[in-house]
């Protein structure tokens, strides 16, 4: 209800915005940033879904007619072809379309769709070609604190503020109070729920720590992108690529023989299909399993922060047809309830991520005897193959 | 698709895997490592506490069934030390009785050895006064009598006519 309620305030932002707005709709100088039409509401969310240079909370025009932005800037960190470039992103004016020239070391750079472009050398401005690509300059590597990395800070600081102090508590006290009284089921849940019985009760210490720091990182991440702050960095694809490639790389070399015996030469099947098994079985394990991973995250908290936001534009797109209080009531109730269902989704891409990585990696470490281990009770000792059995 | 590869930044992709792998390594550290150490801890002695309460429980079970099983042999000592002690009563006072009787049949036969000895005794005594007696008798009749040879013989003969030995 509170993440509801922060979209509430955001709700009532962009009111005021669009109050703003059509009271200075007429001349046509003072639209500039504002988000009044479907086009432009489609580049708005556009320009959301990406990386940010600059932190930005809302923008307004005065009763002087001027746009002001209300936000602060970030320091932009670039490898240009004369090498480090450092300066902050405020030289950029808020300019999204290359039309500013920052001129720093010798080089010129602009910044055009959320990406830094160095200009080629003696070009004083951007040229586009017919497919509004620029044509005389070219992306450089861009290690910028951007919006996102801002968000993993935050998330990272928050986290180890929280899980040390619960870590500390532990030397004192068997249970923890306070907030650790929170996530300590918190992270029971992801030990009993996701890590145990996925990699099986012989592995599964080893890979907890991943599997709890991945969890709560996209959680807190995701919910961070439902706040007006609008974050949105489970929603990037190099945030994304960078935690299933962790995956991979751990359940790669976590893998034991058995594993990679299944994938190269499977047994059981005919020879003549084992090397085209084994071009499967690789493609599976090396691309499509983190492509999986890194495309679920990615496009549903997109989708999440695509539909919420269109959902506010209701009351923009539908105004001519509803009036204002109608687009209004109806925008609130729709992006209300989408908002409801955002946090679920935030929490449930969380856990299948965590999940499907701990089930892959419980893949790599599983026994792969087909005769089933006993205890010496000669119960079975449940093993992540049964799990996975049980599961599917 | 373009679009995705376009949005893809290699640079914030380097970024996150150096934050990210920080974070992990710190926080496995810091935090995951305290956390599932006490928590498998605080579990291993929530399961040791509970098999403990479970062996106590069974251990006083065992002590009851002892104590059961003593009061029960305690109870058949003292019913068999009755019966014992009954059984040595009436063969007590059997045997008293039978002693009894035997040295009352005792005292009665000696009695009546003692009384027939009496009695012959007695008898003997009576028998040699008698004869003391008679003589007397006939001493003093024959003085009296003496006179008289006639009658002499006469009470001679009706006296010893009476006299009959039982």
């Amino acid at each position: 209800m509170k993440k509801a309620s922060t979209y509430f305030s955001k709700l009532i932002t962009t009111l005021i915005l669009l109050t703003v707005a059509t009271g200075f709709s007429n001349s046509e100088s003072d639209k500039e940033g504002q988000v009044d039409t479907s086009d432009e509401i489609k580049e708005y969310i556009n320009h959301h879904i990406k990386d940010s240079h600059d932190f930005h909370l809302f923008s307004y025009s005065n009763d002087a007619g001027e746009r002001k932005h209300i936000g602060f800037p970030l320091p932009i960190i670039v490898w240009s072809s004369e090498g480090l470039v450092t300066f902050m992103s405020s030289a950029f004016h808020h300019d999204d379309k290359g039309e500013i020239i920052v001129e720093k070391n010798g080089t010129k750079f602009a910044k055009l769709h959320s990406k830094i472009y160095e200009l080629n050398s003696g070009e004083s401005s951007i040229t586009f070609d017919e497919e509004e690509h620029a044509s005389n300059a070219s992306k450089v590597l861009d290690f910028s604190i951007t919006k996102s990395v801002v968000g993993v800070l935050l998330v990272g600081l928050l986290m180890l503020l929280a899980f040390s102090s619960l870590g500390r508590q532990y030397k004192n006290k068997k249970v923890p109070t306070g907030f650790g009284r929170v996530l300590e089921p918190l992270v029971l849940y992801v030990r009993d729920e996701i890590s145990r019985p996925n990699i099986g009760e012989k592995h599964y210490r080893k890979f907890t720590g991943y599997l709890l720091t991945v969890f709560f990182f996209i959680w807190i991440l995701n919910l961070l992108g439902l706040t007006p702050f609008g974050f949105n960095v489970t929603g990037q694809l190099a945030v994304t690529a960078c935690l299933a490639i962790f995956t991979l790389v751990i359940y790669t070399f976590s893998g034991n023989k058995d594993y990679w015996m299944h994938i190269l030469w499977m047994p059981g099947v005919p020879y003549l299909i084992r090397p085209v098994l084994a071009v499967i079985e690789l493609a599976g394990a090396l691309i499509i399993k983190p492509f999986s991973l890194l495309v679920r995250l990615f496009a549903n908290i997109s989708a999440g922060h695509i539909v919420v936001m269109s959902l506010i534009a209701i009351m923009f797109t539908l105004k001519e047809t509803l009036g204002v209080a109608g687009a209004t009531l109806l925008s609130f109730i729709l992006s209300f309830f989408i908002t409801l269902i955002e946090v679920l989704v935030a929490f449930l891409q969380a856990y299948i991520f965590t999940m499907l990585s701990a089930l892959f990696i419980g893949m790599a470490v599983a026994e792969h005897d087909h005769d089933h281990a006993h205890d010496e009770n000669t119960n079975e000792v449940v093993d992540a193959e049964d799990v996975r059995e049980n599961f599917l | 698709m373009e679009t995705l590869i376009n949005d893809f930044s290699p640079g914030l992709f380097i970024v996150q895997t150096i934050l990210l792998l920080g974070l992990i390594l710190l926080l496995v550290k810091f935090a995951w490592k305290p956390i599932l150490n006490s928590l498998n801890e605080r579990e291993e002695g929530i399961t040791n506490a509970l098999e403990a309460a479970e062996n106590a429980r069974k251990e006083m079970q065992n002590l009851q069934a002892d104590n059961d099983k003593l009061l029960k042999e305690a109870r058949a000592e003292r019913e068999a030390m009755l019966k014992e002690a009954r059984e040595i009563k009436d063969k007590l006072i059997s045997e008293s009785k039978e002693q009894a009787k035997i040295e009352g049949d005792k005292i009665v036969l000696q009695a009546q050895a003692a009384i027939e000895s009496e009695k012959k005794a007695a008898m003997a005594d009576i028998k040699s006064q008698v004869a003391e007696l008679s003589v007397a008798i006939a001493e003093k009749v024959i003085k009296q009598e003496l006179s008289n040879k006639e009658k002499q013989l006469k009470l001679v003969d009706n006296l010893l006519g009476d006299i009959k030995l039982k």
